[in-house]
């Protein structure tokens, strides 16, 4: 049992040596944060001070998405915020969690990224009203 | 099993007094996670746009109610400091030499947060209120 776990640890320590994985995640936290301080925040006062978030429903949304630039926009948003803040998940997992559990959370959080990702991209590039 | 993960957070918090470095780690910790459940249920609620008008409408009317836009308040604290706090760690981590002054970057950047998150939380309140 133990050596299942600790082969599992070592393992994971033989790929962080092997690769630049754990670089070029730091590197794409500090980018996509400098992005996100854009386009989010710039999202967030948009919706709340431009649109009014209590005007916001179906038709408006349509309506936005007429313009490519928005649905361009939203995608961007979508893959930066939700990638970031995925990566931050996984340290926190990372942090807290061992053996199965921490193999288990991951599964689970891979799992919901992926399936948030396929469908914010394909409700923001293939929407018809 | 949490093995004991959220309680040596707290405890530890508590007891190592790191000053202001380890409470801002402490808040961008807990302010990414909540912006993440926030996330996913937004990215959720707009997938809901492919079941038409009718299914959508219904249940987006209720990010319009009072205490979905208090929770607002909470998006904006939560996503203002983990924006402000993120460029200070950037630019401490692309220039070390500041790293002496990360007492003052603090400082700078509480005041930075709360010139832009006071007035936003007194704008959504007034609108709370008025409506």
């Amino acid at each position: 049992m133990f050596e299942a776990l600790t082969s599992v640890r070592t393992a994971e320590q033989r790929m962080e040596r092997s690769s630049n994985f754990e670089l070029f995640a730091w590197l794409f936290m500090r980018v996509s944060g400098i992005i996100l301080l854009v386009i989010a925040l710039g999202h967030l006062f948009y919706m709340h001070f431009v649109v009014g978030v209590t005007n916001i429903d179906f038709a408006l949304i349509a309506e936005r998405w007429e313009n490519p630039f928005w649905r361009i926009y939203d995608t961007f948003l979508l893959f930066f915020a939700f990638t970031h803040g995925t990566n931050g998940m996984r340290y926190i997992i990372d942090d807290y969690f061992r053996g199965g559990v921490r193999v288990t959370l991951k599964l689970l959080l891979y799992l919901l990224y992926f399936a948030l990702m396929v469908m914010g991209t394909y409700v923001i590039v293939t929407f018809r009203v | 099993m949490v093995q004991g993960g959220l309680q040596v957070l707290v405890k530890e918090g508590l007891r190592y007094r790191g000053r202001e470095g380890q409470w801002t780690w402490l808040l961008h910790r807990l302010t990414g996670i909540g912006v993440f459940l926030f996330l996913a249920l937004h990215i959720f609620d707009i997938f809901l746009m492919v079941f038409g008008e009718e299914v959508f409408n219904e249940l987006i009317f209720l990010y319009h109610q009072p205490w979905a836009r208090v929770g607002h308040i909470f998006l904006f604290f939560g996503l203002l400091f983990h924006a402000f706090n993120g460029i200070r760690v950037t630019i401490m981590d692309f220039w070390p030499s500041l790293w002496r002054y990360q007492r003052q970057g603090v400082w700078i950047q509480t005041v930075i947060f709360l010139a832009v998150f006071v007035p936003s939380a007194i704008a959504i309140l007034m609108e709370i209120l008025g409506s």
